[in-house]
């Protein structure tokens, strides 16, 4: 079955990123299709590679990156969302004259439209947040 | 299966206090170009969302609330609010925004995109979506 | 036609699993997960919504994993409750023909 999954919360806060990580693994080993990881709200804070957690906790983006890596994962980071956060690719620092870019690897800057095309081509949309 | 689906928003959370109000509107206008079947329902405090009167200028923030009129230029016009969380805030329809479509199959008559719903009718509307979408 | 519910707010601080409940369809499911699986020990104040939702054919479920981490693995769950796992969240999305998160 095809799955897009959203995550509406950044890592840390709230458990949701968590959830949302332990789901989608488990959604991959049950042989299930990952059409798209979509990231909103604060949840754009999980692609910033800025984050650097102690070393005995967890580091959430580094665990979307692998996953995505291993698994050829889409995962898309919001542009609105991502802007007024200060999540930034290469383009949009250039765009918005910023010095620095923090997306991590695995993870791109897109519209919402790509929530709706997923909520499309997917069997089931689930949703992970506050 | 065709290529519409039926997408669901239910929204649940009052506006200003935190952003899901306001970046939930910039999905549902965003995926209105994807010509789908939309319904939005606004229950618990997202009832809030709709109240006529926002003035949020003191509190720095930009007024977003002037947008729901819109959704009627949007083709989105199936909007369900849930009676029992305005009696439980003691509102009334009179509190909301008055939101409105024209007809295109009735010589483009305006008509109000508001139904007011109890319980048993929102689970019925859940139960017709394809898409579920949280705010 | 069913469709899955997951709650994630403890009942005691959000109306998030009474405003589920409230919609459920007989043939729907509930799942409890992150905070909200404090939901599932005995003897709360909200038991009685629960059961009275299991009465009336409504399937309720807890992950396993949040209520380890919280240490109430020991505390006895209602009986109306069925534990699952992340495979068992997974299968449950599958099983149903939707989902509907209360956030």
């Amino acid at each position: 079955m095809k799955f897009t999954i959203q995550v509406n919360t950044g890592p840390y806060t709230h458990q949701a990123s968590d959830s949302a990580y332990q789901f989608t693994r488990a959604a991959i080993d049950a042989g299930h299709d990952i059409h798209r990881i979509f990231f909103y709200h604060d949840g754009v804070n999980n692609a910033t590679e800025y984050s650097v957690p102690p070393q005995d906790d967890r580091n959430l983006q580094q665990l979307w990156s692998s996953l995505a890596a291993e698994h050829n994962l889409d995962m898309i980071v919001c542009v609105a969302a991502a802007q007024r956060r200060g999540i930034l690719d290469e383009g949009e620092s250039k765009k918005n004259g910023k010095s620095g870019v923090n997306i991590a690897p695995g993870f791109q800057i897109s519209g919402l439209g790509q929530l709706i095309e997923g909520g499309v081509q997917s069997d089931r949309l689930v949703v992970f947040g506050d | 299966m065709s290529n519409t689906k039926t997408f669901v928003y239910i929204n649940r959370k009052a506006p200003y206090g935190t952003v899901y109000a306001l970046e939930s509107l910039e999905v549902v206008l965003i995926g209105a170009a994807f010509e789908q079947n939309v319904k939005l329902v606004f229950m618990d405090d997202g009832v809030f969302q709709l109240t006529n009167a926002q003035d949020p200028e003191g509190i720095g923030m930009k007024n977003f609330s002037k947008t729901y009129a819109a959704l009627g230029d949007y083709d989105i016009n199936q909007i369900y609010i849930d009676q029992q969380s305005l009696d439980d805030r003691g509102l009334t329809i009179d509190d909301l925004q008055a939101l409105v479509y024209e007809d295109e199959d009735d010589d483009w008559n305006e008509k109000s995109s508001i139904h007011l719903v109890n319980r048993e009718q929102l689970s019925d509307i859940i139960d017709s979506a394809d898409v579920l979408l949280n705010f | 036609m069913s469709t899955l519910h997951t709650v994630n707010k403890s009942a005691f601080e959000r109306n998030s699993l009474e405003s589920c409940l409230s919609v459920c369809k007989a043939d729907a499911s509930v799942l409890l997960i992150e905070d909200a699986v404090v939901s599932a020990l005995q003897g709360t104040s909200v038991s009685d919504q629960i059961k009275q939702a299991t009465d009336k054919g409504i399937k309720v479920f807890a992950l396993g994993e949040d209520i380890k981490a919280r240490g109430l693995s020991e505390k006895p769950l209602m009986d109306q409750i069925t534990l699952v796992d992340y495979s068992g969240f997974v299968k449950l999305t599958t099983e149903n023909d939707r989902v509907q998160n209360w956030l």
